[in-house]
């Protein structure tokens, strides 16, 4: 198994769930977050303050994945976030030792989405 | 009495009544989160403090028979304060009229002192500053005081209110000094939509400060509410289009701004001038405290909310264009454009005192109140926010991890 995580625009997000679903990953987490990768600042004014925003708007998803599901997942977010500008994001496959479902105690494989199953790929 | 005249100022109470709690939302929208409840609090708690202060002493400093300087004590603790006449409605609605006025100048001061004061020493503060500052001034312009003999013309306030507060909060922002990381992060307004909401409430408000301030329901009572709803439009307008010039963009803080000021400004000439020169006035006073603003956030001044460029700045502006556009037609005694250029000296003249003796009043009064206590709350407290230094209470908590404590002294922090 892999943990696919991808840092992208919030403005993707529905892009990229979509372009998940259609590819038949299933079980996802998202979070907000806060970070920087090299774009143009974006600058607001109130009042007479203006200020440069160092910290941009991402969304986090963490995906667990079976080893045959790796690159489709990975190239269903990278073909759907993607805009070519900086600041598309970043997506990082790291190995996990172990993986449990806690409703059924099901391990690794079995627990991450989506299993094998015929027709799926 | 008047029927007509109880009805209208009972209802302009409530509508300046209103500006206090719009003034939390417009201040409390424009600080940090940490500080959200702290802000909104030194606005809501003036009627806690000036409220009683001002039913028990400085109504009778203001208004009672005195010399030019201030009043008398003869009406201390409401004596004397009855259902009897004082014009055409009950004295007892006057006080009250005049009272929520009091209320909404003491939590102006506060926009200055914003994410640093402690509440002790800024309750006693805006206490005796109702008694000792505002009460002697509104007696000079309203109570019989000498800027009145001289003719001074303060509609609703612009002197007594706004300059008074402005100067004020000029100086406590210099005493208390700026706050810890000022100059160095962007302290950006957490939220927008809390300034709207409070700019149209305070607009709403003000036609009760502006059109009450006839004290009768009057053709110059409809004239003082309609140049209130015509000179803000003009002073947005013309804010907007600044704020596209510098930026490139149409700011929201910025026409919620530009909004206040044109209120500020229309304040001491809404029923003295034609609805016309009220759109001018308007227009004008959109430019000094536009600049102001853009001088002050890059001094070493952390004025925090503006009020010395809003309020000061927009309220000398009202006063000097009020002794320019004033008419006899309209219910004012002629000013420049009406062939008497004196009027604008007379105007300055008020403006001038009322400056100076709200600024030594209030920097004395700060370093009265600085023998009993700190005036800042420690570095930590600062940095963590004042809602829960202060109050105990966050503005916005989800609630995640709250164990409930059942003996209170746990909580104490």
């Amino acid at each position: 198994m892999k943990l696919v995580t991808a840092i992208i625009r919030p403005e993707k997000l529905n892009a990229v769930l979509e372009a998940l679903f259609k590819a038949d990953v299933r079980g996802l987490t998202i979070s907000r977050c806060h970070g920087h990768g090299g774009e143009i600042v974006a600058v607001t004014n109130y009042r007479g303050t203006t200020a440069k925003m160092e910290l941009h708007e991402k969304i986090r998803l963490e995906i667990g994945v079976s080893e045959p599901f790796v690159d489709i997942a990975v190239q269903a977010v990278m073909a759907a976030a993607r805009t070519g500008e900086v600041g598309d994001g970043k997506i990082f496959v790291v190995p996990v030792e172990r993986v449990y479902r806690i409703r059924t105690g099901e391990l690794d494989t079995e627990a991450v989405t989506p299993p094998m199953t015929a027709g799926s790929i | 009495m008047v029927g007509a005249d109880i009805a209208w100022i009972i209802v302009a109470s409530g509508l300046v009544l209103l500006m206090t709690p719009a003034l939390a939302f417009f201040y409390g929208g424009l600080v940090r989160s940490k500080n959200a409840l702290n802000t909104m609090m030194m606005s809501f708690a003036a009627f806690a403090v000036v409220g009683v202060v001002w039913v028990c002493v400085a109504y009778s400093l203001a208004f009672a028979p005195g010399n030019a300087w201030i009043g008398g004590l003869d009406h201390l603790f409401l004596k004397g304060v009855d259902l009897e006449a004082k014009g055409t409605i009950p004295h007892l609605l006057f006080m009250a009229y005049q009272g929520t006025f009091a209320i909404i100048t003491a939590a102006l001061i506060s926009g200055a002192v914003v994410e640093r004061m402690r509440f002790g020493p800024y309750l006693a503060f805006i206490a005796l500053w109702t008694a000792l500052v505002y009460a002697p001034v509104a007696h000079w312009v309203w109570g019989g005081g000498w800027l009145q003999t001289d003719g001074a013309l303060d509609f609703a306030g612009g002197t007594v209110v706004h300059v008074n507060a402005a100067a004020a909060a000029l100086v406590a922002a210099l005493v208390i000094g700026p706050r810890a990381d000022y100059g160095r992060q962007a302290p950006l307004p957490h939220s927008v939509p809390f300034v709207l909401l409070g700019t149209g409430l305070l607009w709403f408000g003000w036609l009760g400060f502006n059109g009450g301030s006839a004290l009768s329901a009057s053709p110059i009572a409809a004239l003082a509410a309609v140049n209130t709803i015509i000179a803000p439009c003009a002073t947005a307008l013309v804010w907007l289009g600044l704020d596209y010039g510098r930026t490139g963009k149409f700011t929201a803080v910025g026409l919620a701004t530009g909004i206040v000021v044109g209120l500020v400004a229309i304040t001491p000439a809404a029923g003295f001038i034609s609805p016309m020169n009220a759109l001018l006035l308007g227009g004008l006073a959109a430019i000094p405290s536009y600049v102001g603003i853009i001088i002050r956030s890059r001094s070493r001044l952390d004025d925090s909310l503006d009020v010395t460029p809003a309020h000061g700045v927009g309220g000398i502006v009202g006063a000097l264009l009020t002794g320019v556009f004033a008419a006899k037609e309209w219910g004012g005694v002629d000013g420049l454009v009406g062939g008497n250029p004196g009027q604008v000296g007379t105007q300055a003249v008020g403006v001038a005192a009322a400056l100076a003796y709200s600024a030594v009043a209030s920097f004395l009064l700060l370093k009265f109140i600085g023998l009993f206590g700190a005036l800042r709350p420690t570095a930590r407290s600062e940095a963590v926010g004042l809602d829960l230094g202060e109050h105990g209470e966050e503005g916005y908590t989800t609630g995640d991890g709250a164990i409930l404590v059942l003996q209170a002294k746990e909580t104490t922090r």
